[in-house]
């Protein structure tokens, strides 16, 4: 069966070009860069290469560019370094939204003493401002705030967010990965200090990340133990896929526009049709800005892993912040941030397309998925009541 | 992706019974859409009101809980009332060809489902509920105080799974009745009805056997261990390990939190009183570091 991919803000086909790109550096070109023969010396080229690229994306300058194994590594090396450049400030902010790359570690950092404060969203998931205007103090170490939410797609203004904050004296740091290649960033117009990006968000391969951190801004390293990235982060350097990553951000930075466009009105469709033809359903984080990719959408009196095992059985992959999907009972902790009722939360599933989406696709999910919401509902309890009314 | 087996798969895909039964003589409702999932279950007897002739569903809830309902209707068509209530939720998952733990609480709510609306035909007094059918608070065995908080669940209803299913951890019990799988709030509860439902399995006459053959006698000092003395160290955070067996002597060594406890040497004649209590009189541990 032919996969119809729409779950691509979990991860992401590895372009083909992109494949192309990082290939020799197996089993041709396997020098290592800090090498100091020619064999090596091509590699780190390559690398510096990949560098601009990255950095080219983001408007950044290229050793603001620090290369990691993922986007997770990123998140925890900027919030670990920005407390061991304060250590004599024990405040950290965030908000309840955040990926758990993020949000755990603030968590197992407030059981080591730390004081955290959660941000809150409103019913469409975006930043509550006056509460983070109020939390900043003179304690606080960092603020780290997401671009955009992985789950709703929903953007937050973290530029504003970062010259609140930096007028108080506390480093911010954005988790980008999400919004990297979909929307246009600029790092030389903003004040934001650290962003994470992963390379398989953006159709480079899993295992590769970068960490921005701004000219001037202090660091210290989360792994040490060697010269590279001028010693900001040590390990031999993962060449072939820094490579990938490089290739990946040329290319996410030719499609911005894109995405934008073809894809924004193929996510607008699909969404706009079910809307439609399924009754009783709700878009999470709709009355907020968003990703052009993204539409989360909750369907009441059904539950979430059952839509998305019979969306399987049409080879549609998509994902759900329902409970019983993730292993946790709990629905999604986005969904319950912004107060979306337990009874939709279950059902909500979210579709999330790339460059690659073709219309083809979005007709077949158009044609198929009323269907299955219909099928559930009358094999729930609450949908047959909610039938039998007539509503 | 859960790993569903093939028998899972299909009753979900193809579910059994699915529908309302209008002349049901029995119906019961567990679960809400709070949390996550629902079941109403109708059943249908025989003249003699002794047999079940039919069985319908409906379900709110992920694919193991619908597989679990379809498979709850095709195994009690047939069996009278008292066969009926003999199916346990194991005996669900079985016929499943087995689920994965964290979705054992799909089994229990076809269970609790079936013993509801039985309870409920028999004619035994349903309690003043609220409207949720929380899971737990629906019949009279099982009225108590409300654990968690979240999905509603009693302790009563909890110690009965506990027991029924020999759990020993907070973490099995959240995935067999998903008390504690929201806020965690009652985890440490829960760890308390745990203790309280293995002291109660202690307190169980259990005899000393006369005469043991050497064999037998190291069998039942590894049974003791697990049964009952392991348990009890887990819910302090501690652990034990058995490292040898010679004659009488029993060399443990101790984990976790037991580890380099001061009062390990306490924990040690602890081990031994149970051991010398239900294996042999002249039992001697002695704790090595290992």
């Amino acid at each position: 069966m032919k996969e119809i991919y729409l779950d691509n803000n979990a991860t992401t086909k590895v372009d083909e070009a992109v494949f192309e790109e990082m290939r020799p550096y197996f089993c041709e070109l396997y020098g290592n860069p800090s090498s100091m023969h020619f064999f090596g010396g091509q590699v780190q080229s390559k690398v510096n290469e990949a560098r601009e690229r990255v950095a080219a994306l983001l408007g950044s300058q290229p050793d603001e560019i620090i290369f990691t194994a993922c986007g997770t590594e990123s998140d925890n090396a900027a919030i670990r370094s920005a407390l061991e450049v304060f250590p004599e400030r024990h405040h950290i902010i965030t908000s309840r939204v955040e990926h758990p790359a993020v949000l755990t570690q603030c968590r197992n950092l407030r059981q080591k003493g730390y004081r955290v404060t959660e941000i809150g969203v409103d019913a469409t998931g975006q930043l509550d401002m006056d509460e983070l205007k109020n939390s900043v103090d003179d304690d606080t170490a960092i603020v780290s705030l997401m671009w955009a939410n992985n789950e709703t797609g929903v953007i937050f203004p973290v530029q504003e967010a970062a010259e609140l904050v930096k007028s108080k004296g506390a480093l911010f740091h954005s988790d980008a990965v999400q919004a990297i290649g979909k929307i246009p960033i600029n790092m030389a117009e903003s004040q934001i200090d650290m962003l994470s990006l992963s390379g398989h968000k953006l159709h480079a391969p899993k295992g590769i990340g970068a960490l921005y951190v701004r000219r001037g801004t202090p660091f210290r390293p989360f792994m040490v133990g060697g010269h590279q990235e001028k010693s900001r982060r040590a390990g031999t350097e993962n060449a072939a896929a820094i490579v990938a990553l490089g290739k990946a951000c040329e290319l996410a930075g030719q499609s911005m526009n894109l995405e934008n466009t073809v894809v924004k009105d193929q996510r607008d469709r699909l969404q706009n049709a079910l809307m439609t033809a399924v009754p009783h359903a709700r878009i999470n984080g709709g009355g907020a800005e968003r990703l052009p990719n993204t539409t989360s959408i909750a369907f009441e009196f059904v539950e979430g892993e059952a839509i998305l095992l019979l969306l399987s059985e049409f080879g549609i992959c998509a994902s759900s912040g329902s409970a019983c999907t993730s292993g946790s009972l709990e629905p999604s902790h986005v969904l319950r941030a912004m107060g979306v009722p337990f009874t939709c939360a279950h059902g909500s599933i979210r579709f999330s397309l790339s460059r690659f989406t073709t219309d083809a696709e979005i007709d077949t999910v158009i044609r198929e998925m009323p269907p299955i919401i219909a099928k559930l509902r009358q094999m729930s309890p609450f949908g047959r009541e909610f039938l039998k009314a007539g509503v | 992706m859960w790993d569903y087996t093939p028998t899972v798969k299909d009753h979900f895909l193809n579910p059994r019974n699915v529908g309302d039964i209008v002349d049901a003589d029995a119906v019961g409702e567990v679960g809400s859409l709070a949390c996550g999932d629902a079941l109403k279950l109708f059943l249908k007897l025989d003249e003699n009101k002794e047999k079940i002739v039919d069985a319908k569903f409906q379900t709110f809830g992920c694919a193991s809980a619908i597989a679990s309902s379809s498979a709850l209707t095709e195994m009690v068509k047939g069996k009278t009332l008292d066969e009926a209530l003999a199916v346990s939720n194991q005996d669900i998952a079985d016929f499943l060809g087995g689920l994965p733990e964290e979705k054992m609480h799909c089994s229990v709510m076809g269970q609790e489902a079936l013993e509801v609306a039985i309870y409920k035909y028999r004619g035994m007094e349903m309690p003043a509920h609220d409207s949720e059918h929380d899971h737990g608070s629906a019949y009279p065995d099982y009225e108590g105080e409300i654990v968690c908080k979240c999905f509603g669940i009693t302790d009563a209803f909890l110690k009965k799974v506990i027991e029924t299913n020999a759990l020993t951890t907070a973490e099995q019990v959240t995935n067999f009745t998903k008390a504690g799988g929201a806020c965690g709030g009652c985890i440490p509860k829960i760890k308390d009805l745990i203790a309280q439902v293995l002291g109660e399995a202690e307190a169980k006459p259990r005899t000393r056997p006369e005469k043991l053959s050497n064999m037998k006698k190291m069998q039942l000092i590894q049974e003791v261990l697990e049964r009952d003395i392991r348990p009890l160290l887990w819910t302090d955070g501690g652990d034990l390990e058995l490292i040898d067996i010679d004659g009488s002597i029993v060399q443990v060594a101790f984990r976790k939190a037991c580890a380099g406890c001061a009062s390990s040497g306490n924990t040690a004649r602890m081990v031994e009183a149970k051991l010398r209590d239900l294996v042999a009189e002249d039992i001697i541990v002695e704790e090595v570091s290992q």
